[in-house]
C-alpha cells in the first residue's frame, strides 16, 4: 500500500519537473506507517482491546453451554453456539423461590423507569427554567444547597428519605421509588436545565413577557420547545442513570418488584445451586443491554449530557 | 399630568408567585433532605438508636465503636487505597487516551464509542463481568496456566491481601472513558492558536502538554478530580456485585458498612456514625475546592 | 403637548451598584425620542425600566397618565423591539406576530386583521409563512418591529435594534424606521450607542452617563451648545478640540489664551460672564475650523499639516498648532502633504467654552 502511494507521487514529481517549475511541488509524499502513526495508533488499538474485552468475554461466554466452560478458556468462541442461556436467564432462572427468569426484574424497571424519568425532568426542568428566568429572593441560595447536595453521599440522606415516605404511607411503593428517584437526580438535571435556559438569549424571554405570556405560558409555548435537544440529553442521563440504579431499588421496595440490577445480583451472586455462568453472563448482558442500546444510538448526545452535567459544575 | 399617588409597591411575597410555586419541590428537596436530612443524620449518630430511631443521647458512643471495629478500619483502608489509586490511574489514563484521541486521528469517534462505553453500564453489571474475567478457575488465571506457567497465580477476587486491586481494575475500566471525556473537552477547548505558536517557536510537543496546555486545563482538572472524588466516596454497587465484601471482610467499604448496619444489623447508630464519617470524607474534599472555585469572587 | 411616558425620580441599583439615579424624564406624545450612551451607562436598563422588565428600586413611571410603575409589561401599552431580534424560533412569521394576541385571546378576525396591515405596511407579506431561521437579518428586524405594530400600542420601546445590522442594512431600516415615525406618529424610546442613528432619527437626545442624563435637548442642540464637556466629547466623529487654556484680557476684548497663542472670542454666546483668569477649555469641532479662508472670523493662525487622511468625501488633517494636535475637516478636492504650512481661522459662533473645573459650558 505504502509502496504504491510512494510511486504516484514520485510519478507526479516527474511530471512537475516536465512542466519546468524549480523546486518541491504537488503533495507532499504522505508515510501512513510513520513511527509516530504506528504508536499512536498501537497504543490506541491496545486500550481499546482493553475496553472490549469484557464485551466479548460476555457475549462469548452466554453462547457457550457449560460443558464447554467448564473445559477452559473465557476467551475462546463457543464451538457450538447456544442460546439457551438467554433463554434461561429470561425466563427461569430463580431469585429465592420465584423462578420466572429477568423478565420479572426488567418489567419492573420499566414501571420505574418510566414514572420516574418523567416526573424528574419535568421537576427539574421547571426548577432550572425559574432558576434562569424568574429569579426570586433566596432561589440561588436554595440552588447552591441542592448543588452541595449531589455530593453529599446517598448514605447520608438515605435514612431520613425512608421516614419520610413510610410517614406519606409510599415506603416501598412504585410512588415511593419515583419520589426517591426525582429527589436525587435533582442536581444534575437542575444543573443541566438552568444553565440551558440561562444560555438562550434572554431577549426572547422579555419579549414573551411582553406579549404577555406568563410563566407557565412562557415555559410550554417558547422554552419547551426550543429546549428539545436538552430535554433529550437528560432523558438519556435519565434512562441509564434509573435503570442501572441498584442502591435505590433495594432499599426502597419489596423483594417481588426488585429492579434488574438487584435481581441480577441476586441471580449471579445466589450461593445455592451450581453456578452457570452462561446464564449468569446472558443474563447480565440483558441487564447491561438497555443502558447500551441507549448509548450506542444517542452517541455524542451522551457525551454532551456527561460533559454538560460534569464541567459546568 | 394629573397628580396621582404613588401607586403602593405590591406585596414581596406574590411578586412572581408562580416561580415561587413551581420551586416547591426544589425548595423542599434542597432544604429538607438535602440540609434537614444530612443534620438529622449527625444528630441522631449521637444516639444509641437500634431498630428504630430514639433520642438517647450516649455522645461520642457510636463513634468510639465505630473506630474500634476492624470491618470499619478495613472499610477505611480500602476506601483510601481505592481512591487515591483511581483517581492517579483515571487521570493518569484518561489525560493519556484524550491526548492521543486529540491528534486528528482517523476513526476518533469509534475509539470515543469503545472507550466511554462502560460508563454506559451499572456497576452490577461491571462488577459480575470482572467476577467472571478474574475467576481463577476459568478466567485469566486458568488461561495462562493452561498456556504451560503453571505456578502463574493471579486470583484478587480470592485473595484477602490484593482484593481491593481486583475492584480497581473494573473500577477503572467503568470509570476511565468518562474521564478521558471530559480531558477531550478540555483540550478541545484550548485556543488552536496555542498551539501553532508552540509550533512555530519549535516547541517539542511533550514539552507544550506538560508546560502549557495541563497548567492551562488546571480547572477540567480540578473539576474531574472532584467528579471522580465524590464517586469513589458512594463506591457500593461495584463491592456489592463483585466480592459482596469477601473474601472475609477484605472488600468491605464504608458505604456498604453503613448499608448493612442501617438495614440489616438494624443497628441505625453505628449507620448514622458511619455515614456521618462519610460525609466528613467529602466535606475534606469539597471544601477546599468549593473555597478555591468561589472563594474570593462572589457567584454568579 | 402632552406627555406619552413620564419617569420621576426613578432609580434602580443592583446591590450597591447604582445603575440608574434619581432620574426624571418626559417624553412627549408622538415624540421620537433617543437615549444615548456608551454601554453601561443605563440607557437600556432604563427602557427596561419603562417596559416593566426590570423592577425600579424607587420613583414612579407614567404612561399615558397611568402610573405603571409596577404593572406588568403586558398591560402596559407598550411594544419593544430587541437588538437580537428575539423571534421564537419554533413559530412563522405569522406566529410570531400574532403570539401576544392569542396569548390575549384576541377574536380571530381581529388578529388576521391587524397582521394584515403590519405586514403590508412592513412589506413582510410573503414572508408569513417561513421561520425566522430561513430570514435575513434585515427581514428579521422587520418582523420583530411588525410584533410590536400589531399589539396597537401608544408607545414603542426599540432597544439597539440596529447594532446586528451590517453598515449598509444598518442605514436603509434607520431610514424605514423614521419613516415608520412620520407614518404612525407614535411614541417610540430608542435606545442605541451609535451617534449617527441617534442624530438622524431623534425629535430629542437625552445623553445618558453613569445613570444620569447629561443632556435632553434637539439634535441640533446637543450638537453645537454641549452643555458639558462629556457631552461635547462624546457627539461627533471625529471629536471635537480641546484647547486647555485661561480666559485673557487683550485690548479690551476677552480672549482665550493657551501656550501663549491667543484666540479671539469674538461672536461667542457666552452663559456665564467670561471673567479674565478663568481657566477653561475651548471646543472647536473639526469642520468649524477654516483653512486659508479670509472670510470667516478675524485672525489668522499659522499651522503645520502633521498627517492626513483622505476619506472621499472629506480630507482630514492633523495639525499643530499651539501645543495641541487639532482634526481640521476640509473638502476632499484640496491635499495637503506632511508638513505643509497653512492658515487656520475660527468660528467662534459655534464654539463651545467649557469651565476647567466643573466641566460645565460658560
Amino acid at each position: 500500500m505504502a509502496n504504491i502511494s510512494t510511486l504516484n507521487t514520485t510519478a507526479a514529481g516527474f511530471d512537475a519537473v516536465a512542466a519546468d517549475v524549480s523546486g518541491p511541488r504537488g503533495r507532499r509524499p504522505k508515510r501512513a506507517l510513520s513511527r509516530r502513526n504506528i504508536i499512536l495508533y498501537g497504543t490506541l488499538f491496545v486500550a481499546a482491546l482493553y475496553y472490549l474485552v469484557p464485551l466479548y468475554v460476555m457475549v462469548v461466554t452466554s453462547l457457550k453451554g457449560m460443558p464447554e466452560i467448564r473445559m477452559g478458556n473465557i476467551f475462546s468462541p463457543p464451538m457450538e453456539i447456544t442460546f439457551e442461556p438467554w433463554v434461561k436467564a429470561w425466563g427461569e432462572a430463580c431469585t429465592g423461590l420465584n423462578c420466572d427468569g429477568l423478565s420479572r426484574g426488567f418489567w419492573n424497571s420499566v414501571r420505574i423507569l418510566v414514572p420516574s424519568v418523567v416526573v424528574s425532568i419535568f421537576v427539574a426542568s421547571v426548577s432550572g427554567y425559574s432558576l434562569a428566568n424568574w429569579r426570586f429572593k433566596g432561589s440561588e441560595l436554595f440552588f447552591s444547597i441542592l448543588i452541595i447536595g449531589a455530593f453529599i453521599p446517598y448514605q447520608v440522606m438515605i435514612y431520613p428519605v425512608v421516614i419520610a415516605l413510610r410517614e406519606l404511607g409510599v415506603y416501598g411503593t412504585l410512588t415511593g421509588l419515583v419520589i426517591v428517584h426525582t429527589i436525587f437526580g435533582m442536581p444534575i438535571l437542575t444543573l443541566l436545565f438552568r444553565n440551558y435556559f440561562a444560555s438562550l438569549p434572554v431577549e426572547l424571554f422579555k419579549a414573551a413577557r411582553i406579549d404577555g405570556a406568563g410563566f407557565w405560558q412562557i415555559y410550554f409555548r417558547i422554552m419547551l420547545p426550543m429546549a428539545l435537544p436538552i430535554f433529550v440529553v437528560a432523558m438519556i442521563l435519565q434512562v441509564t442513570g434509573i435503570w442501572n440504579d441498584f442502591l435505590f431499588g433495594v432499599i426502597f421496595t419489596r423483594p417481588d418488584s426488585y429492579p434488574m440490577t438487584v435481581q441480577l445480583n441476586n441471580i449471579v451472586n445466589s450461593v445455592q445451586g451450581v453456578k452457570e455462568y452462561n446464564v449468569n453472563m446472558a443474563a447480565t448482558l440483558l441487564t447491561g443491554a438497555v443502558p447500551l442500546i441507549v448509548y450506542f444510538v444517542s452517541g455524542r448526545l451522551f457525551v454532551r449530557g456527561i460533559a454538560a452535567g460534569a464541567v459546568k459544575g | 399630568m394629573t397628580g396621582h399617588a404613588p401607586a403602593k409597591r405590591p406585596n414581596q411575597l406574590f411578586r412572581n408567585l408562580n416561580s415561587k410555586i413551581a420551586s416547591i419541590p426544589m425548595i423542599l428537596i434542597a432544604v429538607g433532605i438535602f440540609f434537614g436530612g444530612s443534620i438529622w443524620t449527625i444528630i441522631y449518630s449521637f444516639t444509641n438508636s437500634k431498630l428504630l430511631p430514639r433520642m438517647s443521647f450516649v455522645g461520642l458512643d457510636q463513634y468510639e465503636r465505630l473506630w474500634s471495629t476492624s470491618r470499619w478500619i478495613i472499610s477505611i483502608q480500602n476506601l483510601a487505597i481505592y481512591g487515591i489509586l483511581s483517581l492517579i490511574f483515571s487521570l493518569l489514563i484518561g489525560f493519556m487516551l484524550a491526548a492521543l484521541m486529540d491528534q486528528k486521528i482517523r476513526f476518533e469517534s469509534a475509539f470515543r464509542t469503545i472507550f466511554l462505553y462502560p460508563f454506559a453500564l451499572s456497576f452490577i453489571v461491571t462488577g459480575l463481568v470482572w467476577q467472571w474475567i478474574l475467576n481463577p478457575e476459568f478466567g485469566v488465571q486458568g488461561i495462562v496456566r493452561s498456556l504451560g506457567w503453571e505456578s502463574f497465580t493471579f486470583d484478587p477476587l480470592y485473595n484477602p491481601d490484593i482484593v481491593i486491586y481486583g475492584i480497581l481494575i473494573a473500577g477503572l475500566w467503568q470509570g476511565t472513558g468518562l474521564v478521558m471525556c471530559l480531558m477531550l473537552a478540555g483540550l478541545r477547548g484550548i485556543d488552536e492558536d496555542i498551539w501553532k505558536a508552540s509550533r512555530v517557536d519549535g516547541i517539542p510537543m511533550w514539552r507544550t502538554y506538560l508546560f502549557i496546555v495541563i497548567p492551562m486545563m488546571r480547572p477540567v482538572f480540578i473539576t474531574t478530580l472532584v467528579i471522580i472524588a465524590s464517586g469513589i466516596v458512594k463506591v457500593y454497587d461495584l463491592v456489592v456485585a463483585q466480592t459482596s465484601g469477601g473474601p472475609g471482610n477484605a472488600s468491605e467499604v464504608p458505604a456498604k458498612y453503613v448499608y448493612d448496619y442501617m438495614f440489616q444489623a438494624q443497628n441505625l447508630g453505628q449507620g448514622f456514625a458511619a455515614s456521618t464519617m462519610m460525609l466528613l470524607t467529602v466535606a475534606i474534599i469539597i471544601i477546599p475546592w468549593a473555597y478555591l472555585e468561589f472563594g474570593g469572587k462572589k457567584r454568579g | 403637548m402632552t406627555n406619552s411616558v413620564s419617569i420621576r425620580d426613578l432609580s434602580l441599583s443592583f446591590g450597591a451598584v447604582k445603575v440608574l439615579q434619581n432620574l426624571d424624564l418626559e417624553v412627549h406624545d408622538g415624540e421620537f425620542l433617543v437615549l444615548l450612551g456608551s454601554s453601561g451607562c443605563g440607557k437600556s436598563t432604563l427602557l427596561n425600566c419603562i417596559a416593566g422588565l426590570l423592577e425600579p428600586t424607587g420613583g414612579q413611571i407614567f404612561i399615558k397618565g397611568k402610573n405603571v410603575t409596577w404593572e406588568e409589561p403586558k398591560d402596559r401599552g407598550i411594544g419593544m423591539v430587541f437588538q437580537s431580534y428575539a423571534l421564537y424560533p419554533q413559530m412563522t412569521v405569522e406566529k410570531n406576530l400574532s403570539f401576544g394576541l392569542r396569548v390575549a385571546k384576541v377574536p380571530k378576525d381581529d388578529i388576521d386583521r391587524r397582521i394584515a396591515r403590519a405586514s403590508e405596511i412592513l412589506q413582510i407579506e410573503p414572508l408569513l409563512k417561513r421561520k425566522p431561521a430561513e430570514l435575513s437579518g434585515g427581514q428579521r428586524q422587520r418582523v420583530a418591529i411588525g410584533r410590536a405594530l400589531v399589539r396597537d400600542v401608544d408607545v414603542f420601546l426599540f432597544d439597539e435594534p440596529l447594532s446586528n445590522l451590517d453598515a449598509k442594512l444598518r442605514s436603509e431600516l434607520r431610514v424605514e424606521i423614521k419613516r415608520l415615525h412620520h407614518a404612525l406618529k407614535n411614541t417610540m424610546i430608542y435606545v442605541t450607542h451609535d451617534q449617527i442613528e441617534a442624530l438622524t432619527l431623534a425629535d430629542r437626545i437625552a445623553i445618558m452617563k453613569s445613570g444620569e442624563i447629561q443632556q435632553l435637548d434637539e439634535p441640533m442642540t446637543i450638537y453645537n451648545r454641549p452643555v458639558n464637556l462629556f457631552v461635547a466629547g462624546f457627539i461627533g466623529s471625529p471629536s471635537m478640540n480641546f484647547l486647555r487654556g485661561e480666559l485673557a484680557e487683550e485690548g479690551g476684548r476677552t480672549v482665550f489664551q493657551t501656550h501663549g497663542v491667543s484666540f479671539s472670542l469674538d461672536g461667542y454666546d457666552a452663559d456665564s460672564p467670561l471673567t479674565p483668569g478663568r481657566k477653561v477649555v475651548l471646543g472647536l469641532r473639526p469642520e468649524h475650523i477654516h483653512v486659508d479662508n479670509h472670510q470667516v472670523g478675524s485672525e489668522m493662525h499659522d499651522a503645520v499639516v502633521d498627517i492626513e487622511e483622505p476619506m472621499g468625501a472629506d480630507n482630514l488633517l492633523w495639525l499643530k498648532h499651539a501645543g495641541h494636535t487639532m482634526s481640521v475637516r476640509i473638502g476632499g478636492a484640496k491635499r495637503y502633504a506632511p508638513g505643509a504650512k497653512l492658515q487656520l481661522s475660527f468660528d467662534m459662533t459655534v464654539a463651545s467654552l467649557f469651565d476647567a473645573e466643573t466641566e460645565e459650558r460658560v
